[in-house]
């Protein structure tokens, strides 16, 4: 007995001596490097496919004569649809968040943050079914009145849409599917407030919304902001939506209620993959090698703001 | 505000230390008050039901903070006025979840019949039942393929970062770039897989694997979360108990650490699943689509069930008679339905899981 105990000891001490040890740290750490290597190879394999389609003959591009004449539009289109989304669903998940972590009772707020969960599991395949045969159509008499009433904005020039299938239809859809994970983060952050700061605000005779202003809203910050970009990364990548809801054509445009609006990257590349000839093929690869390094960098810096805070919070 | 206007004060009167407050039920005074005021114009104007719940939540949400005002002041008008707006943002949020819950069940109920679930699209005669069994069986298979792939590799790779690599630097930048990984866009991983199998095996590959490898790099990071959060959980006095007897750390990883989590690791598999099966766009352009039942992942196409649902919206066909619905929406909302009972299942079962086998941190 004696005899093994100093051996764990020494294998404490001086690193895995036993076979069976070696051998399960190897694999665990072959695993962790898999991941890395899987995210490389993400990389790796789109550059390869991809920047063949970055120079192609101008018939490849559609309309347009080079690439970045192409993946433009698209990329406008990508960033409108979000933050259209953004701009609805950043209040609505804050409320929500606030509701949970602080209004409501623990009886209520359960169940609401448990039906903001089931929002997240609704495939986005559905999410598109129903933007495009129950939204779009509640929506199309309010953009034949926002043409004919406020016209006179760039963002409701018009013509309205006959079927209601524009770029602010699918930033409302995206909006809903972004609600979640927005709203989850917020929470975490919001409850995370130190219980004596509040009770300091309160007890200075500060109303419950002075409370939150002052002490969780600075206290959570970084984590709201950071929230805020995943939710954005979310909404830049979402791919089917976006293709069934809208109904895309034209080039950059301002106008958001009319079918004139270009496509998204994601939305672009589900749609056209089928005609789709080899060169054609390696043009949209490419345009994904875009989005790819948009969302990532928006996600790095997203994550990378969280792990700061942790790291401060943790001193 | 009282305390400036407290030397004027009578010495005889009693100094308050309270603001002014409305009633306790002021909300709900001010709520009904607020449909009462609102059922007006909408009979007036013969409005319906919905615009009768927005007028009353506007009435409510603009009358409650201005009888606080006159009340309390303008702080308390603040403080009403923001207690109104976040529940009202609670209220909203749950209007499309219960609009579309409602429409997927009322309209997939009606194409859901007995062959609906045990036929599939390939037809010999014209007038031959079609159903979504294809679908299923793809969608079964391919989930499969990338649990098998992701679980283990998620399940290691978390026993790295918990047991052996923590605090490393390597084991710091894995936890990030997991991190990161879960915002990967899902047609990423898609285009992801499309590129490597068709440097492997040519030009216009389709296989239900490559769906697998697509689902798996989405799946990894969330099983690896979710594993990583319970092993933390489980207490180090059990680990210290069991290299006290002289057991192996290995061991002690697979006979005490991974039974005492198994529970959670369960529920976040089965929570990666469930947020894998509805994914759309990756197998739209690896697994492809066919209107036979293949069962095999490593030839021919395969389809899924959101495939199906998103190319039969697409391309509906015509209908049987004019203004009728096109058998293509009411098979895509079919699938819906069914796609969304696998969803919730699979969520319930995780969360029944879950609630089992809660992680044991007490003593």
């Amino acid at each position: 007995m004696r005899y093994h105990v100093a051996t764990i000891a020494a294998d404490q001490r001086t690193g895995p001596a036993r076979l069976g040890d070696r051998v399960f740290s190897a694999t665990a750490l072959a695993a962790g490097i898999a991941i890395l290597l899987a995210l490389a190879g993400v990389f790796v394999f789109l550059a390869i496919e991809g920047v063949p389609g970055l120079a192609k003959p101008a018939e490849f591009y559609g309309d347009a004569t080079s690439f970045w004449g192409y993946v433009a539009p698209l990329l406008f289109g990508t960033v409108l649809a979000a933050v259209i989304a953004l701009i609805v669903a950043v209040p609505l998940a804050w409320g929500i968040a606030l509701v949970v972590s602080h209004y409501a009772p623990k009886s209520i707020a359960t169940p609401i943050a448990y039906v903001i969960d089931l929002l997240a599991a609704v495939p986005s395949v559905v999410f598109g079914l129903w933007g495009i045969s129950v939204l779009a159509r509640q929506l199309q008499p309010g953009y034949v009145w926002l043409d004919e009433n406020m016209g006179w904005l760039p963002f409701f020039a018009g013509p309205a849409s006959g079927t209601g299938r524009t770029i602010l239809t699918a930033g409302l859809v995206l909006a809903i599917m972004i609600l979640p994970i927005i709203t989850a983060i917020s929470r975490e952050v919001f409850s995370q407030t130190p219980r004596l700061h509040e009770e300091a605000a309160l007890a200075l005779g500060a109303t419950r919304w002075e409370m939150i202003r002052m002490a969780v809203f600075p206290y959570a910050r970084s984590g709201m902001v950071s929230a805020v970009m995943l939710g954005l990364g979310r909404a830049l990548g979402e791919t089917m939506a976006v293709a069934m809801v809208l109904s895309a054509g034209g080039g950059i445009s301002l106008n958001l209620i009319s079918s004139s609006n270009p496509a998204s990257i994601a939305s672009n590349i589900a749609s056209n993959y089928k005609e789709g000839t080899p060169g054609k093929i390696q043009v949209l690869i490419a345009t994904g090698l875009v989005l790819f390094l948009v969302t990532f960098l928006v996600n790095f810096a997203a994550r990378w703001v969280v792990t700061r805070n942790e790291r401060k919070l943790t001193r | 505000m009282s305390v400036t206007t407290a030397p004027a004060r009578p010495t005889s009167e009693p100094v308050a230390f309270t603001q002014a407050r409305l009633p306790r039920l002021a909300p709900v005074l001010v709520g009904v008050v607020a449909v009462a005021a609102a059922a007006l114009p909408v009979l007036l104007l013969d409005w319906g039901l919905v615009a009768w719940a927005l007028v009353a939540g506007l009435v409510h949400l603009v009358a409650l903070p201005a009888w606080a005002r006159v009340v309390e002041g303008p702080r308390g008008a603040a403080d009403r006025m923001v207690t109104g707006l976040v529940w009202a943002a609670c209220l909203v949020a749950i209007v499309p979840l219960v609009s579309l819950l409602y429409t997927v069940v009322d309209r997939g109920m009606a194409a859901i019949s007995s062959t609906f679930l045990t036929y599939s699209m390939y037809r010999t005669d014209l007038d031959q039942e079609v159903g979504i069994y294809h679908a299923l069986v793809g969608t079964l298979l391919i989930t499969l393929g990338a649990a098998v792939i992701s679980v283990p590799i998620g399940i290691m790779a978390a026993i790295y970062l918990i047991e052996y690599g923590k605090g490393s630097r390597l084991a710091r930048w894995i936890t990030f770039l997991v991190d990161v990984m879960t915002g990967i866009p899902s047609i990423v991983a898609g285009l992801f897989a499309f590129s490597l199998f068709i440097l492997l095996f040519g030009p216009a590959t389709r296989l239900g694997i490559g769906g697998s490898v697509a689902l798996s790099l989405l799946m990894i990071p969330v099983v690896v979360r979710s594993t990583e959060e319970m092993l933390r959980l489980v207490p180090a006095d059990l680990r210290e108990a069991s290299y006290a007897l002289g057991v192996p750390k290995w061991r002690t990883i697979v006979k005490v650490v991974l039974p005492t989590a198994l529970g959670g690791i369960v529920t976040g598999v089965t929570l990666a699943i469930a947020r894998v099966v509805g994914e759309t766009a990756p197998l739209l352009l690896i697994a492809g689509l066919t209107t036979r039942t293949n069962f095999n992942l490593f030839s021919e196409r395969m389809t899924t069930l959101p495939v199906l649902i998103y190319t039969q919206n697409a391309n509906p066909g015509i209908a049987e008679t004019p203004g009728g619905t096109p058998p293509g929406i009411a098979i895509a909302w079919g699938g819906a339905l069914v796609l969304i009972l696998i969803v919730m299942m699979l969520n319930l079962v995780a969360r029944i899981i879950g609630a089992i086998f809660a992680p044991k941190t007490g003593h």
